[in-house]
């Protein structure tokens, strides 16, 4: 029964997402890039670290679309291959960050009271830290590589999604079908996982999509400014750290990775927009 | 007889047509709509929600929202001058000084962020010229006039009840002494001790101010209370209309018959009510002929033809029914 | 009011000290071994082990904590770099305006151009203006910042000439870092704006406003808008936040002298103590931003500024007493 009910309810969303033309450019951009990233090896023209030492720093041509780097590595298979890294890490970056936040945001919004109070206020500390602050240094501590950035900026967008869940949960409390389930003595956990998280998390969806693209910023920032991760890794945020310094001599170094960025930032973008829209009735025009 | 009962006619509402349009269909809000009141007088506007009761209203006004609503006919006169081919700038000088209304629901009807004061104020410097002072002055007389100590000039609506919302709304509306006041369900939101209150303080002061009004409800007690004269609406159609004691004492047609039936009275030992059968039609297709048909217990296959006509009485009684005879014979 | 100003400021103590201890906390698991990096590879063992004694690395955690506390809360003693040995408290008395004049501006463009946007945008719903708007918008949060910079350096320092590149001096030194920055700072203004001005448009005190004949102009400023403001202002906040993080970063493209350089040069030296004072820092910086919200708050909307007070309580009391 709660399955067809939430089966239904998805299938509502996706029909409602599918009118927005913008929010299915956005999928379609996304899906995309997903497939040309996934099928890195195959499109790829070159090996993502194969030097050309006769092909150094040129601009794009049929040969070199995108160009070549200062080793003589074509740009165009290091944006593909590096999409691997950007976009794995902005969504396993959201996925963690969604996880413990929905977590803690679940044991304060249901219990309230002093825990809530005390949860709230350790948040209150971490979030009077500008975000790109507490990334440089839990990135320090964490030290550079792909899984410790991924852990840096989780624990980044973790007060965020702690917040918006607790704010549901409080709404979800006094309802009757939480007194009913409270009733027939229903173990807390069961009464938080089965009856209250579910009815509390589309908020944290939206949020979650958006966040997506924030945290493909965030890791391309850390990485730009030498932590996160590292040359040679052909991640985007380092692709363009690497080639600033060439910045006069071939701007194309620098066009095509921040593109690459840009492009799928816009389309998450697009698809939040469209998922807040189906989901949140009102807001409809 | 028409020359003279034009010159006491305040305002003239003609076949006025409204439609909206939301998600490609087109919905009949308003379908020729012909109106009079005289200056001084109240026309009670009685019908369902969904009748098309408010925008008529606003359509007078001219503060149907631009996107999605339109009238596409009908004139409108005001004291012999037609609002429609005003420009808008004229016709903001006329909203609020020469027309104000006042709305169905206080509790959202004023600006949360200005205080009361400000707002009586605001249509008083719009239409008046003097000094920021005198402003001030006016707007805690009408305050004191609706009964609301002036002092609380500086306080926010938050800080105000239901009630006393009203007041000051009704404060905003009169208080550039226009000749005319739409007034939609004044009383549906405020609790029944208060609804009689606010109806005597309307009453009070378009005495002294001589106004006339449009009185929007669905409340047969109010209209009694109040008007002179009445409209039935029904699926934006006048259906009947003429004189509060022609409609009370003689109702005409199906509809307004059903309405009766559906207040309890006090006189006589009611063991049911009579509930009008079925519900108000969809505007977006409302059914051929007359729009009540399908509900009305007199129908014949007349009735699901063509639009009827209105019928008039010598004493100005109209009814838009080709039975007028049989409803009245079966009670 | 006052005291409710009183009171938040009471409360940023414990925040700060707790922004203390969490950054102070994070420095001391941080790999790699500060003597080693100021001293270089080079030392010797016993050269190290003097430097670690003189910075205190050796003393237990807790010790080191409360010292740490105790100098910089009790007697404002903020240190000296350990690279450098520069004075602290100096540099960030150098640093500090730097960066905040630049977040400062950021914002405030964001807000004069991201706002009027907004309101057309909401105002011709659906039509040509509105959907200009909103493209410009979505493609506004969508280009990173530290990217745009390094465009706007090709186009006007490199190609064209017209702006300087990087470095501090005039006003022409602002421009681009300025730029770069506040595009995402407009585009989440400008859909914010649009939102809650759709929200509020249709609302029944609108109509009012329509129905006394205010003019349109004014019932969309006066009216509508002062009645949005509310989630705009909230933006406007997190955006201030989110505008300090990436002034951080715009630094070191532009080479300017700021906190984001002073700190993350700190980082990358293991200069634990600057990391921890500049941090602190920043976060009082954000948290000023944050209490000026919130009476921004109070300034538009009159049942806000009665919750801070506790004004309506008594009001309330008086009328059910009359």
């Amino acid at each position: 029964m709660d399955k067809v009910k939430k089966q239904s309810e998805f299938v509502r969303v996706m029909k409602q997402m599918s009118k927005n033309k913008l929010a299915m450019f956005g999928l379609i951009i996304l899906l995309a890039e997903l497939v040309l990233v996934l099928l890195a090896p195959v499109i790829a023209p070159y090996e993502y670290s194969y030097m050309d030492a006769m092909a150094m720093q040129q601009g794009p041509s049929a040969a070199h679309w995108f160009g070549t780097d200062e080793l003589g590595r074509d740009i165009f298979s290091r944006v593909l291959y590096g999409g691997r890294y950007s976009i794995t890490m902005g969504l396993f970056a959201v996925l963690i960050s969604q996880t413990m936040g929905i977590a803690l945001g679940a044991v304060a919004g249901y219990f309230g009271g002093q825990v809530d109070n005390v949860m709230m206020r350790a948040l209150d500390i971490v979030q009077s830290l500008p975000a790109m602050l507490l990334s440089i240094v839990l990135s320090t501590v964490l030290g550079p590589g792909y899984m410790n950035t991924i852990l840096a900026l989780s624990v980044n967008g973790m007060p965020g999604a702690a917040r918006m869940l607790r704010a549901q949960m409080m709404k979800v409390r006094d309802c009757e079908y939480i007194e009913a389930a409270q009733s027939i003595n229903c173990s807390k956990f069961r009464i938080i996982v089965n009856h209250m998280i579910p009815n509390s998390f589309s908020p944290n969806i939206v949020q979650a999509t958006m966040g997506v693209a924030h945290m493909i910023t965030m890791a391309a920032s850390l990485s730009f400014i030498g932590l996160g991760v590292q040359p040679p890794t052909p991640e985007w945020g380092a692709m363009l750290s690497g080639s600033r310094q060439f910045i006069r001599q071939c701007p194309h170094m620098v066009i095509f990775p921040g593109l690459a960025i840009a492009i799928t930032i816009l389309a998450l973008n697009l698809m939040g927009d469209g998922l807040r829209d189906a989901l949140d009735p009102k807001l409809k025009r | 007889m028409s020359e003279q009962k034009k010159d006491q006619t305040f305002l003239e509402v003609k076949d006025l047509k409204v439609e909206y349009f939301s998600d490609g269909q087109t919905v009949h809000a308003v379908n020729g709509v012909s109106l009079k009141i005289e200056r001084g007088k109240t026309l009670g506007l009685v019908g369902e929600t969904g009748a098309g009761k408010t925008t008529i209203a606003k359509s007078i006004l001219r503060i149907l929202p631009d996107v999605g609503a339109k009238v596409t006919e009908g004139k409108v006169y005001l004291d012999g001058q037609e609002l429609f081919a005003l420009p808008e700038q004229e016709m903001r000088k006329i909203r609020g000084n020469g027309i104000s209304m006042i709305f169905q629901d206080p509790m959202t009807a004023l600006n949360p962020v200005q205080t009361v004061g400000d707002q009586i104020a605001e249509v008083v410097r719009l239409h008046n010229a003097g000094s920021k002072e005198s402003f001030e002055k006016r707007a805690r007389e009408m305050l004191e006039m609706v009964g609301i100590p002036g002092d609380r000039y500086h306080e926010y609506p938050h800080q105000f009840s239901g009630g006393m919302k009203q007041r000051v709304v009704i404060a905003i509306a009169l208080a550039c002494n226009p000749g005319l006041l739409l007034a939609d369900e004044p009383t549906t939101a405020l609790d029944v001790t208060i609804q009689a209150q606010v109806l005597e303080l309307i009453g009070e002061l378009r005495e002294k101010y001589n106004t006339a009004m449009l009185l929007i409800t669905h409340d047969m007690g109010v209209v009694a209370q109040v008007c002179d004269e009445v409209a039935v609406i029904y699926a934006g159609r006048i259906i009947e209309y003429g004189s509060k004691e022609q409609i009370f004492d003689h109702p005409s047609h199906p509809y307004t018959i059903g309405l009766f039936g559906a207040i309890p009275s006090m006189k006589e030992d009611e063991e049911w009510l009579h509930p009008i059968e079925g519900l108000p039609p969809d505007p977006v297709n409302l059914p051929e002929g007359c729009a009540f048909h399908p509900r009305c217990p007199y129908a014949t296959e007349e009735c699901k033809k063509k639009p009827i006509e209105m019928y008039q009485t010598a004493d100005g009684h109209q009814c838009r029914c080709c039975h007028m005879g049989a409803a009245k014979k079966g009670e | 009011m006052g005291k409710y100003v009183v009171k938040r400021l009471l409360w940023m103590i414990p925040i700060v000290l707790g922004v203390a201890v969490l950054v102070f906390t994070l420095m001391t698991f941080c790999p790699g071994d500060p003597a080693e990096i100021i001293l270089g590879s080079t030392a010797t063992e016993e050269s190290l082990a003097l430097k670690r004694a003189e910075l205190g690395l050796d003393d237990p955690y807790l010790v080191r904590l409360g010292n740490f506390l105790s100098d910089t809360f009790l007697h404002f003693n903020l240190g000296d770099s350990w690279m450098s040995g520069v004075s602290i408290a100096e540099s960030i008395k150098e640093y500090l305006p730097r960066t905040l004049i630049l977040s400062i501006i950021m914002i405030s463009i964001s807000a004069v151009v991201g706002i009027p946007l907004g309101v057309i945008a909401a105002v011709k719903q659906n039509r040509w203006q509105d959907n200009l708007c909103m493209v410009v918008a979505l493609v506004g949060i969508s280009i990173p910042s530290f990217w745009l910079a390094l465009l706007l350096v090709i186009l006007f320092s490199v190609k064209l000439n017209w702006l300087p590149a990087m470095g501090i001096g005039g006003f022409k030194y602002y421009i681009l870092p300025a730029l770069a920055g506040c595009t995402g700072g407009i585009a989440a203004l400008a859909r914010q704006t649009r939102s809650s001005m759709l929200d509020v448009i249709r609302s029944d005190y609108i109509i009012t406003a329509r129905a006394k004949g205010v003019p349109e102009g004014q019932v969309i400023v006066k009216h509508a808008l002062k009645n949005g403001l509310i989630p705009i202002i909230t933006v406007l906040g997190t955006q201030f936040g989110r505008l300090l993080g990436g002034t951080m970063i715009l630094e070191t493209i532009f080479v300017i002298p700021g906190m984001g350089q002073f700190i993350i040069t700190a980082v990358n030296g293991r200069d634990y103590q600057v990391v921890q004072i500049g941090s602190i820092f920043l976060a009082i910086a954000f948290s000023f931003c944050m209490l000026v919200v919130d009476l921004l708050y109070a300034m538009v909307d009159p049942r806000i500024k009665a919750k801070y007070s506790g004004k309506s309580q008594k009001r309330k009391k008086v009328q059910a007493n009359g």
